[in-house]
């Protein structure tokens, strides 16, 4: 059962993106452990508003899980201690009584912080702009029973298109890699007869501008998986590496 | 011969006349004709086809010249932008969240309708249209629904050929489910995630045109006003936006030869609802206040299906996806000791026999059983738990159970269906609802009023077009699963890039306009100085505190049964409310910076007004029809009870002054086609 704790939150604090940042420490009674992990932030922030503090600024919308908005680290871990989920369906129960739990923004290299716990993530914007697209324009289109796709092959790219873009394989890689990332969207489209024809494009093209970015490289830690809130497979990075292998071959 | 042309030319230009003269008086007695509506000739499959026919168009050259700005990038302003870009025209896209790809659509769960008639089980266009109007209670514009059923195809095409990956049967062909409102299986799906497939596909297409240059994005960017110019012949027209850069706190200005708002629903003034935190009705009522009128604000959907309500500090509810009512069944217990003690904790739901177990939509909808619309589920799990029967500590859930469908597909398939949801609602509620039914309760989740537009999707303001859940158009009182998702992307994908080149064909001379204009400055002014008028106060309550209890009210006594007197109650404590937020509102930071609270606070103010507006126009409507429900109106059987013959109109409310009431203005809806009836899931 769901009961009541004490706790301190250890969070990062930081006025803007140049600015030196710090951890503070608040303390929060009597937090109802049905709480969601966000409620118990938005229960810190009116505090720190009844007090005239600054309120922690972070990001986070839809609160169930599929935005991708929530971007918090939380223990160490992105998206916190539990396994499946992003920020905002972590719920406090994970946490006992007299818990110090230490919150910081995405450390990565190509999400620079913007201010506490916010990031700036334009650059899986950019990326999906250079490639993450079947190229066909409003109208003039086959029906949508005109070809036939195999159940198994619908249901991978699917797995695969479950991506919210977080950035929580980015921010769990020790090389600052957005491979999983890019590898979601390059395994969805290269699996369906309609994203199939520019498939090897797509890898090159969305890997040239994820370097460009200044994301690191993959070495196969597996970190990515590992903490993916849509338990996005590694098995993707690998279909990543044959489409652009076979891109290169033919170039 | 001559005779005869002759006496031609004089009928004709009497009938001109007439219709002169009936346009003249519809004008001066407030109501809005056919015409005025701009609703195409002809019979009804007849009417879209000659509306595109016969519509002008903008040639490639001068597309290039027009600037269209889009407010919004969900179903609806995504795909418009993508479209809009695509053809030739130059489009500024602005969206409040961190990226486009975040809009609230993407939370949509269960499918999209659409006439395929794929599975042979004798849908069509027209089935389609008449599931929409009668799932809407004759409260929705004919020629609207019909023409949404037609594109409604062509939205799937669309979107298999962007790569989303809807179902599949084992042979490779798509798979269809069944939602509430329908006998057909005319739902396509991708998973519990299908908002999130579809919105990711019109986020790969507007990518693709940002990354050419064809659309300018503007993320974290929140509309806060409209600029209006006048035209040669003095009339206003929109002509750009005001909008507060979210990361910096700046003000900025942006030109644009038309402005297309698809800001979502208003769903939020209820602050617990099923909407992300930061959707918000402030769009709709800057476009109200420039003269814009706000149709239909009473027809809020409450959907039957939500995680119930679990403490104070509550920041939103959680949806299940209606798809759940296909193999869940929906139960109370039918003795009340039986519901005392699960209130109490001491039994839970699987102790209960299969004899004791009420199965009350099943029993009183035995055609539709659990599938019956949205507002009658509501309505019925509400009048349970009013009697006492609710299932949890605080009287207010049901059960939705699938131990049935378990037994009868296997636990793997049931899995394999609803996993997502299922893993959702354990999360949260930390139960599993393999073993134990599910507890659901009704909550905010959607709204079918919004700002008017004409055929055209334009609003009452020249050159201000508002599409997908923003605008009123195609739902009526009541909306049916799956079917927002149809509207957001026809609107975006098939409509909108159509008839917005009929406005746009006579502005091919009009020259980008300098943002250093007069108007442009006034309208910056005009939102500086709200803006420092909050940060003034300084008084003692938070943003949330004064929402929630907006929220409260916005429940009580305008949720799912309404009356004479609750509104009148509400009304009273709506302005109550107001004075407590422009006097005692706390505001902490600046205003030039990155300000959560500022942000919120805007949002509250315009809240406050839509709560008062959506109070007006329910105690206006004197009459129950879908969503909206006045308990002094229904049968003997506590049914919906309409009254065609007073209130078969869009109530359009006319902005007149901040502190005076809007004026009331009627497009009757005349049933031209189709046969209105009482709406009758029993049989």
């Amino acid at each position: 059962m769901d009961g009541y704790i004490n706790i301190k939150v250890r969070v990062w604090r930081q006025a803007g993106p140049k600015a030196q940042g710090h951890f503070e420490t608040y303390e929060l009674k009597n937090i109802f452990q049905g709480a969601s992990f966000l409620e118990m932030i938005d229960i810190l922030n009116e505090q720190l508003i009844a007090e005239h503090k600054a309120p922690i600024a972070f990001d986070h919308d839809c609160r169930e899980g599929i935005c991708g908005m929530c971007s918090m680290y939380v223990n160490g871990h992105p998206h916190g201690p539990d396994s499946a989920i992003t920020t905002c369906q972590l719920h406090m129960r994970k946490f006992h009584d007299g818990e110090t739990i230490t919150v910081e923004p995405w450390r990565s290299r190509a999400f620079p912080v913007i201010k506490d716990l916010m990031v700036d993530r334009l650059a899986y914007d950019k990326i999906m702009q250079a490639g993450g697209f079947v190229s066909v324009n409003t109208g003039g289109v086959p029906d949508a029973n005109a070809i036939p796709i195999p159940k198994p092959k619908a249901d991978e790219a699917m797995d695969a298109a479950s991506c919210i873009g977080c950035g929580a394989c980015a921010a769990a890689c020790k090389n600052g890699s957005a491979m999983l990332f890019v590898a979601a969207k390059v395994s969805q489209l290269a699996l369906l007869p309609q994203g199939k024809i520019e498939a090897k494009q797509r890898a090159k093209n969305m890997l040239a501008k994820m370097d460009e970015l200044g994301f690191g490289n993959c070495t196969n830690t597996g970190a990515c998986a590992a903490e993916c809130p849509k338990q996005v497979s590694l098995a993707h990075i690998a279909r990543l590496n044959r489409e652009f292998l076979a891109a290169k071959f033919s170039d | 011969m001559a005779i005869k042309d002759e006496i031609k030319k004089v009928v004709k230009k009497a009938a001109d006349k007439i219709d002169e003269a009936v346009e003249q008086a519809a004008k001066e007695a407030n109501v809005i004709t056919p015409k005025m509506a701009k609703i195409p000739e002809g019979p009804l499959e007849k009417k879209w086809t000659n509306y595109k026919d016969h519509q002008k168009l903008v040639n490639p050259a001068n597309k290039r010249r027009l600037d269209i700005i889009v407010v919004g990038t969900g179903l609806a302003g995504a795909s418009a932008a993508a479209t809009l870009a695509e053809l030739g025209f130059n489009v500024l896209n602005f969206c409040i969240q961190d990226s486009p790809r975040r809009a609230h659509s993407i939370a949509a769960q269960g499918g999209i309708n659409a006439a395929k008639n794929y599975q042979n089980d004798g849908d069509s266009v027209y089935r389609l249209y008449y599931d929409t109007i009668k799932g809407g209670d004759y409260r929705a514009r004919e020629a609207n629904v019909y023409r949404l059923a037609e594109v409604s195809n062509n939205i799937i095409d669309q979107c298999v050929a962007q790569g989303v990956p809807f179902a599949r049967e084992y042979g490779g062909l798509l798979d269809n489910r069944s939602f509430g409102g329908a006998q057909v299986s005319r739902t396509f799906y991708a998973k519990g995630q299908t908002g999130q497939q579809l919105l990711l596909g019109a986020y790969s297409a507007l990518s693709r045109q940002i990354g050419k240059g064809k659309v300018k994005m503007y993320n974290r960017h929140e509309m806060l006003d409209i600029v209006m110019i006048k035209d040669e012949n003095g009339e206003e027209r929109a002509r750009g936006i005001i909008a507060r850069n979210l990361v910096t706190g700046r003000i900025e200005r942006f030109f644009g030869h038309a402005v297309v708002v698809a800001s979502g629903g208003y769903g939020n003034t209820f602050f617990l609802s099923t909407n992300a935190m930061a959707s918000n009705g402030s769009a709709a009522m800057q476009m109200y206040r420039h003269g814009a009128y706000f149709a239909n604000p009473c027809y809020a959907q409450i959907h039957p299906t939500c995680i119930p309500k679990h403490g104070d500090f509550q920041s939103k509810l959680t949806l299940m996806s209606e798809s759940l009512r296909n193999d869940g069944r929906i139960w109370v217990p039918k003795k009340l000791e039986d519901a005392k003690r699960l209130q109490a904790g001491e039994i839970k739901g699987r102790d209960i026999p299969e004899e004791d177990r009420d199965y009350y939509l099943e029993r009183r909808y035995p055609a539709f059983g659990n599938l019956v619309p949205r507002d009658v589920a509501s309505r019925a799990a509400k009048e349970r738990c009013d009697k006492g029967y609710g299932v949890n500590n605080t009287g207010l859930a049901v059960f939705l159970d699938f131990s049935d469908a378990i037994q009868r597909l296997g636990k793997d398939v049931v899995a394999q269906k609803y996993g997502n949801l299922f893993q959702m609602y354990e999360k949260i509620v930390d139960e599993n609802p393999y073993e134990n039914p599910m507890m659901i309760f009704p909550a905010i989740h959607y709204t079918m009023g919004g700002i008017w537009v004409d055929y055209e999707l334009q609003t009452s303001v020249k050159g201000l077009f508002c599409i997908g859940e923003a605008n009123f158009s195609d739902h009526g009182a009541n909306r049916l699963g799956a079917s927002a998702l149809m509207q957001g992307l026809a609107d975006g994908y098939f409509v909108l890039p159509y008839t917005i080149q009929n406005y746009l064909s006579d502005q091919i001379g009009v020259p980008r306009m300098s943002t250093d204009l007069p108007e442009f400055a006034e309208a910056e002014k005009r939102v500086q100085e709200k803006i420092d008028r909050l940060m003034k106060i300084q008084g003692k309550r938070s943003v949330d505190s004064i929402h929630k209890e907006l929220g409260l009210i916005m429940w009580d006594f305008v949720g799912m049964g309404r009356t004479a007197e609750s509104l009148k109650t509400a009304i009273e404590k709506i302005d109550a409310i107001k004075k407590e937020f422009w006097t005692n509102v706390y505001i902490p930071g600046e205003a030039a910076s990155l300000n959560n609270e500022l942000e919120k606070a805007l949002r509250l103010a315009d809240f406050i007004e839509i709560g008062r507006l959506m109070a007006i126009d329910a105690l206006n409507r004197e009459e129950s029809c879908g969503g909206h429900f006045r308990e002094e109106y229904q049968t003997e059987e506590g049914e919906a009870l309409r009254q065609d013959d007073k209130f078969s109109y869009v109530a359009c409310w006319k902005y007149t002054g901040e502190d005076s009431e809007p004026e009331l203005i009627k497009e009757p809806l005349d049933y031209e086609f189709t046969e209105r009836k009482t709406r009758n899931y029993k049989a």
